[in-house]
């Protein structure tokens, strides 16, 4: 096919059409708005840097960036420890492999909206009755407190995506030739010391994967955050999606959401592309 | 040493561990049997009684039957739509090796760098002003946000496809379309399950969107849901019940399909 084929042209325009009117169309008139005074149908005054001044002395929206910070870190580096144990655990040949396998990526398959819910009922009721019974004061109250909506996040998310983390690192354990291993072995080498020298460094672009993956997967997060707090006590827990959809829809500032939805986009850009400049360099490492 | 005993005690750690990834689930269950009363009493053991009260008061306030349609038609129309629109994409742009179409392809892989929240502000605003906060819209959107990704696997498993296979068919006559309908688009298939698989998950799952533009007659399970437990609050044997209806068809069709689905979320991420 070539340009000048109106075929050419045929077989893009769906999905080309598709992408313009709601990706790039609402991308570009978005930034613009952000710059006026735009309350969601008409702009009368364009107010230059107003908005972006303004968002970096918001308290909300500085705090909800802090707190999804916090949060990527914590369980960006959790994620990736799990995940890894438990692909190292189903690919050692057990019995019951496949079986686990399964049941890890399982809640991968429910919507975070919902899989929030039913963690709302482990950490208040569940957690309130274990404690009680163990006499453990800590299983009290859980999810009214900042810290415990924070930790209630990690480990809601821990339990929905290490199943996810877990394939990704099976892809390239499976790349492993189990010829190495069996060499290693007959040189003497110890577990440790195969993990060490040969496992690790075979599966290092896949910790590069899921680390990029994890990073703007923590940011864009807002389903889970929505059903298991709620940002509460007091948005103490409202993560940069969330305070981005209340500041538009809630509090109908549309212009100055935007704004804040631009800085959004700048930030998860820049770890897009962050992956994309270290891939490159790896490869001309290699 | 890799002794008999390493091996048993790594089976024992691994049933451990997916009791615990289950566990969740088992307490939704449980619970979604007990009257209010008995959650109260405590909510670790076994329900007096298996009662289906809670599950039959649930199915009809979600009005599940009407959900389970709205979610079905968007997420298969979308799908189909998706499928169909990105394999022409990713076909066209494979056989076509100019810098064109090489840019064309760029901007698709680029526009998987724009997360959806950057953009959602003025698209409701625009679609509403276009009278297109509806399920077509919807479905429309849908195209936008998920073509990106078909396309770039499909360009990518067209590499496996000669050209030779073109020629072969304009000889014979065939049309450009008809070309592709009927000798590339069946050995896409594989791919064509992959496509599907990410795309059902997302989109079957997916909150936000929805709720921007759906209006109540037509929400999907998880919209549903949303208002559902909002009616609902402390009054979990019903929330639980409702949770575990609208997990139902999920966890059906991961027991069916799950090989292709870990295939098919795996060829996704790690590409």
């Amino acid at each position: 096919m070539r340009n000048r084929d109106v075929s050419f042209w045929l077989f893009l325009t769906p999905v080309l059409l598709g992408l313009g009117l709601v990706v790039i169309v609402p991308l570009i008139y978005g930034t613009y708005y952000s710059f006026t005074d735009w309350n969601g149908l008409s702009a009368n005054e364009f107010v230059g840097f107003d908005h972006y001044v303004r968002l970096f002395q918001d308290q909300a929206f500085l705090s909800s960036i802090w707190f999804t910070i916090k949060f990527a870190f914590v369980t960006v580096i959790l994620l990736n420890i799990i995940g890894l144990g438990l692909a190292l655990l189903v690919t050692q040949k057990l019995k019951t492999s496949n079986l686990l396998r399964t049941i890890f990526f399982m809640p991968n398959m429910i919507g975070g909206l919902i899989l929030g819910f039913i963690w709302q009922f482990i950490f208040i009721s569940v957690f309130s009755d274990i404690g009680e019974a163990l006499g453990i004061e800590a299983l009290q109250g859980w999810l009214s407190t900042t810290n415990t909506g924070f930790w209630g996040l990690v480990i809601l998310t821990l339990w929905q995506m290490s199943g996810y983390i877990m394939i990704i690192y099976i892809a390239y354990l499976q790349n492993i030739p189990g010829e190495l291993i069996e060499a290693a072995k007959i040189d003497g080498a110890s577990s440790w010391q195969r993990f060490k020298s040969i496992t690790f460094p075979l599966v290092a672009p896949a910790f590069t994967v899921s680390l990029f993956l994890t990073l703007s997967n923590s940011f864009k997060i807002y389903d889970q955050n929505l059903s298991l707090t709620n940002g509460g006590p007091y948005e103490s827990t409202q993560m940069v999606a969330m305070e981005i959809v209340k500041t538009a829809f809630s509090a109908n500032e549309m212009a100055y959401g935007q704004a804040k939805a631009v800085v959004f986009f700048f930030i998860v850009a820049a770890i897009a592309l962050t992956q994309v400049y270290y891939n490159k360099k790896r490869e001309v490492d290699l | 040493m890799e002794s008999k005993s390493t091996k048993y005690i790594l089976g024992i750690v691994g049933i451990l561990l997916g009791l615990l990834w289950l566990s969740p689930f088992y307490l939704m269950l449980v619970n979604a049997f007990k009257s209010k009363k008995e959650i109260f009493m405590g909510v670790l053991g076994l329900p007096e009684a298996w009662s289906f009260d809670n599950f039959v008061e649930a199915f009809i306030d979600l009005n599940f039957v009407n959900s389970l349609w709205n979610s079905v038609l968007i997420t298969v129309v979308s799908v189909l739509i998706i499928i169909l629109f990105s394999s022409m994409a990713g076909y066209a742009l494979s056989r076509n090796k100019s810098k064109v179409s090489a840019a064309v392809l760029m901007l698709f892989v680029a526009a998987m760098l724009i997360p959806f929240q950057s953009v959602m502000i003025p698209l409701v605003s625009l679609f509403g002003q276009a009278d297109m906060l509806n399920q077509a819209g919807l479905i429309f959107m849908y195209l936008g946000f998920g073509s990106s990704l078909s396309i770039f696997l499909y360009h990518g498993a067209m590499t496996g496809v000669s050209v030779s296979l073109d020629e072969a068919a304009l000889i014979d006559g065939a049309n450009k379309f008809q070309t592709f309908w009927h000798i590339i688009f069946p050995l896409l298939k594989p791919i064509s399950v992959t496509v599907a698989i990410l795309n059902i998950i997302w989109i079957w799952n997916d909150y936000l969107l929805p709720s921007l533009i759906l209006s109540e007659e037509s929400a999907t399970i998880p919209l549903k849901m949303f208002y559902f437990f909002g009616q609902y609050t402390k009054q979990w044997h019903l929330a639980l019940a409702g949770l575990t209806i609208a997990i139902i068809p999920v966890i059906v069709a991961y027991f069916f399909a799950q090989k292709q689905i870990i295939e098919g979320v795996s060829e996704g991420a790690v590409k």
